[in-house]
């Protein structure tokens, strides 16, 4: 409960902030500090620090899952605002909206991570929604940015549309928006639970882009301004997943053997698509996109295996992917052309972006020693331990082999191609560069030690 | 105490080797570091017998069931004793090349040594995987960014298909750790598991599938050419010597004792694959002009005569392979040391365009002569041993159907080493001097150094094999036992 209140009195807070200062570093020091102390009352939550006690009637519920997703998803948002907030400045000139709308989608983020009837998983769909249409036309005078909004929101609405149309057919067949009333004697699918249950299959599938849900993806990634795509590619996709978990695990773990055919094909293609889309690409944030896509048919995989360890996986998968994705954003915010070419010769000019930058990428390709290796082992590991999907595991590992072809672009661009003649100067700052060093250590750390994050925790409250 | 210093030391010597700037220090920082790993491996080999000595044990994922634990068999022995052995031998026969940035090529040639030392120590599933992959790494860097002209792409055709081979190898790994009585990827675990026929039989051909691709067996031999062309010669030194026996090795550590019915299930198809390769290597080597493309093309014929005593399941053979891995290790980097001088030299590897080295160059030529026919496996030389005992084990295959086919089919394969060893023998060293080599320079120094310790090694291992037997029969029979404890 702490997040949610917090989170949703610094949304106000970032609002007014802007009408009592026009100072930005002002505005975002405010942020920094607000989040912060997000982070820090969400960790105090998981100890048994409850500092709001609203009777939610039994339509939250804060599980150690949860909690933990937020601490990971507040955390990379809080190294997102340290890494990138001073290009939020350049989109426009309300920089302390931008933050309030992004405190606002934190605050969707976590009721979805502990939402136990349907309505407040709706709720949480929205307020994660409505700032991201926002945030995605800011850039006002750009119409490619206005197109990616529009469309954005005309996809988003629909599938809003149908995800309530599933939620009613369910509450018509149980009586009940609760998810433990709805798994109570559910051990065979009526035509009406199950009409339910491919509607809100379809609606959460669209908002983590899964294929062939994914087609707004690529375009509202590339044309809302890169500081926010990074956001929306990394936290908010993210949360989308552990909504996704939470409802299929919820409502339908009894009868998972029905409709895990189904999400592992949905899986397979989005890993297809993704992977072989983002291979043909000749800009690298559109080739974030489509790696966002790949990556998720990959945490999918958490949904067709729906054991422990893949519950754990997911948490881990978010981690991970989150660090390097929001690394690689920052990166590429300093470049002026986005091209694969604009990173040629970077390892002359800016070793240590360039050095930062493989980390991340070997990271999203999922190389041993660094985190994303963990991720995907998690992931595979879940799927084989599951039995039944042994096919989908070969295509995800065949698609993984895809994926280290587009990351390696960069890496090549970087290291083995010259840079033109006179490049265009690259601006950092120090603190930048500690930044990005630190968040590359915290990488290869957890690619050593991947349980070294839980341990921490684990040794603050319950030692 | 042994295996942890065999992984500390080049990999602390390899971070810090980043931050000396200057590369003649690089280089001495370099040499001297791998000298004590060479050390540290004959220390191994020769005089620390004891358990305690050889083991580490320490806690690392305790909720997965894997552990950090490194022991060292006959057969790790061998291959760290190669390792140790090989890296200050090519520093010192490369002395004189240069690097742009030479100390980042140094630090990662040492890196790329930690991983490969770990793989053959690492008695735990997952971290032989971890190393497996952090070899690949540093040799990824070291090929694309100091290699030939087309050294991008070759490389990037190499990293793409050993990582295929390798994530299936993963799949693998994990399904047989879910198999496991205690849920462990402890190698004592995995030598307990007992799986139907069946699953054996499409485990082999995962696990199959990434050690073919790095040997490389005939059909996935296709990144190897290129790569060892275009590679700078230190580091094909490496792969050739070294990082190809990682393939052989994980065969002999973590497929055939893991899933022994289905390599008796698909012993005759990987066999097959590996004659083709034999008999396919040695044709195209007689077209090669190129000298780095011909012992490519020769080492396909090497490699695939030892996947195939392999996978005929024979304890001769596998005895065999045992000898040939370190054999052909020396050879071929002796070849390689060759090689590069030439083309240092001359700034060709043509054939063509050399000849009569023979008469500008005697030390040279003899240099040559004695690494060419031990590559040809003369008696007398480290790799007739080998090669006699591997083609013994096919001969006298009881699993194999076909080991008769095999064994005249192989045979040819000699026979045509042979032929294209002598021809290129012939071309290079024999005949009118060209322009180009016309005012030959012998051997310097060092140079003759490192090739009079190889010449010597290969003539005192073809003639006395007997310590290098002994100290690897204990693997061999622990391997052989496995693969047929196991019959359904």
């Amino acid at each position: 409960m702490n997040a949610i209140v917090i989170s949703a009195v610094l949304g106000v807070v970032m609002m007014f902030c802007g009408v009592f200062t026009n100072s930005k570093p002002a505005v975002r020091t405010v942020a920094i500090i607000g989040l912060l102390a997000l982070v820090i009352v969400n960790v105090l939550d998981m100890g048994g620090y409850h500092f709001f006690n609203v009777n939610v009637k039994g339509m939250l519920s804060f599980d150690i899952f949860g909690l933990l997703f937020n601490t990971i998803a507040f955390g990379s948002t809080w190294i997102y605002f340290l890494l990138s907030g001073r290009d939020m400045e350049r989109v426009g000139v309300n920089l302390a909206e931008y933050f309030a709308l992004i405190f606002f989608v934190l605050c969707g983020i976590a009721i979805v991570s502990s939402f136990t009837s349907l309505l407040m998983l709706f709720l949480g769909i929205e307020i994660i929604s409505i700032p991201l249409y926002i945030l995605t036309g800011s850039d006002k005078r750009n119409l490619k940015s206005n197109e990616a909004a529009l469309k954005y929101f005309l996809m988003g609405s629909f599938s809003t549309g149908i995800m309530l149309m599933g939620i009613t057919l369910l509450y018509g067949v149980k009586g009940s928006f609760n998810i433990d009333v709805i798994r109570m004697g559910t051990t065979n699918l009526t035509p009406m639970l199950a009409a339910g249950l491919l509607l809100l299959l379809f609606s959460m599938s669209f908002k983590v882009s899964a294929a062939p849900f994914h087609f707004w993806t690529p375009d509202a990634y590339d044309g809302s301004p890169t500081v926010f795509t990074s956001f929306m590619a990394t936290i908010v996709k993210v949360a989308g997943f552990i909504a996704f978990i939470r409802l299929f695990e919820g409502c339908f773990g009894d009868v998972q053997k029905q409709w895990q055919l189904l999400v592992a094909i949905i899986a397979a293609a989005t890993l297809f698509i993704g992977n072989i889309t983002a291979v043909f690409q000749q800009s690298v944030k559109r080739m974030l996109s489509y790696s966002s896509i790949a990556q998720a048919g990959f945490m999918l995989f958490a949904l067709v295996a729906m054991n422990d360890m893949a519950k754990d996986g997911m948490i881990f998968y978010a981690a991970a992917y989150s660090l390097a994705t929001i690394g690689i954003f920052a990166i590429l915010l300093k470049m002026k052309d986005y091209t694969f070419e604009g990173f040629n010769g970077l390892a002359k000019r800016q070793p240590v972006l360039a050095a930062t930058n493989t980390i991340f990428l070997l990271s999203l390709a999922g190389i041993p020693a660094t985190a994303g290796f963990w991720a995907k082992f998690y992931m595979l590991s879940a799927a084989i331990n599951n039995g039944n999907v042994m096919w989908l595991v070969i295509i995800g590992v065949l698609c993984a082999a895809i994926s280290a072809y587009y990351y390696f672009r960069v890496i090549q661009a970087m290291y083995f191609k010259e840079g033109e003649a006179e490049p265009q100067e690259v601006e950092t700052t120090s603190g930048f560069k500690g930044l990005l060093i630190a968040i590359a250590a915290v990488v290869v750390i957890l690619g050593i030690f991947p349980h070294w994050l839980l341990d921490q925790l684990h040794n603050l409250f319950y030692l | 105490m042994v295996p942890v210093l065999l992984i500390v030391i080049p990999l602390v010597s390899g971070l810090l080797g980043f931050l000396i700037k200057q590369e003649k220090n690089a280089k001495v920082w370099s040499l001297l570091t791998s000298i004590i790993t060479m050390v540290v491996s004959i220390l191994g080999i020769a005089v620390l017998h004891k358990p305690e000595y050889l083991q580490a044990d320490v806690a690392w994922l305790p909720d997965l069931g894997s552990r950090f634990s490194l022991t060292m068999d006959g057969m790790s022995k061998m291959l760290c004793l190669l390792t140790g052995l090989a890296y200050p031998g090519i520093f010192i026969a490369t002395w004189n090349s240069t690097y742009k940035n030479g100390y980042q090529f140094y630090a990662l040639m040492l890196l790329m040594q930690t991983g490969l030392m770990g793989v053959f120590v690492a008695s735990d599933a997952l971290l032989f995987y971890f190393f497996w992959e952090l070899a690949l790494i540093p040799a990824y860097f070291l090929c694309s960014i100091w290699g030939g002209e087309r050294r991008v792409a070759v490389t990037f055709k190499f990293f793409i298909y050993t990582f295929v081979g390798s994530l299936l190898m993963l799949v693998a790994i994990i399904w047989v750790y879910f198999h496991t009585p205690d849920h462990s990827f402890a190698m004592s675990s995995f030598y307990k598991v007992n799986l139907p026929g069946s699953t054996q039989g499409w485990l082999f051909w995962l696990f199959f599938l990434a050690f073919a691709i790095k040997i490389p067996l005939f059909p996935f031999h296709t990144w190897q050419p290129d790569t060892y062309e275009q590679s700078p010669t230190a580091v094909t030194m490496v792969l050739s010597g070294i990082m190809v026996k990682m393939g052989v090795f994980g065969i002999l550590r973590w497929l055939a004792p893991v899933v022994p019915v289905g390599l008796w299930g698909y012993g005759d198809p990987a066999a097959s694959m590996c004659v083709i390769g034999m008999i396919y290597g040695s044709i195209v080597a007689m077209q090669q002009d190129d000298l780095k493309r011909f012992v490519a093309y020769s080492s396909i014929a090497h490699m695939g005569l030892m996947g195939l005593a392999i996978f005929v399941t024979s304890s001769i053979g596998i005895q065999g392979v045992m000898i040939q891995m370190f054999a052909h290790g020396i050879n071929i980097i002796g070849l390689w040391i060759v090689v590069e001088l030439i083309e240092r030299q001359f700034h060709t590897r043509k054939m063509s365009e050399l000849g009569g080295l023979a008469q500008k160059a005697p030390s040279l030529a003899i240099m040559l002569v004695v690494v060419s026919l031990a590559n040809v496996a003369l008696p007398l030389t480290n790799a007739f041993i080998g090669e006699f005992m591997m083609f013994n084990g096919v001969f006298g295959s009881k699993a194999s159907n076909y080991h008769y086919i095999f064994m005249v089919v192989g045979g040819l394969s000699i026979i045509l080493s042979a032929v294209y060893t002598l021809n290129m023998l012939q071309k290079v060293l024999f005949g009118n001097t060209s322009p180009l080599t016309a005012n030959a320079l012998d051997l310097k120094i060092n140079e003759k150094f490192v090739l009079a310790v190889l010449l010597i090694g290969i003539v005192v291992m073809g003639v006395y094999p007997k310590p290098m037997i002994e100290a690897t029969r204990h693997a061999v029979d622990a391997i052989y036992s496995k693969m047929f404890v196991k019959l359904p």
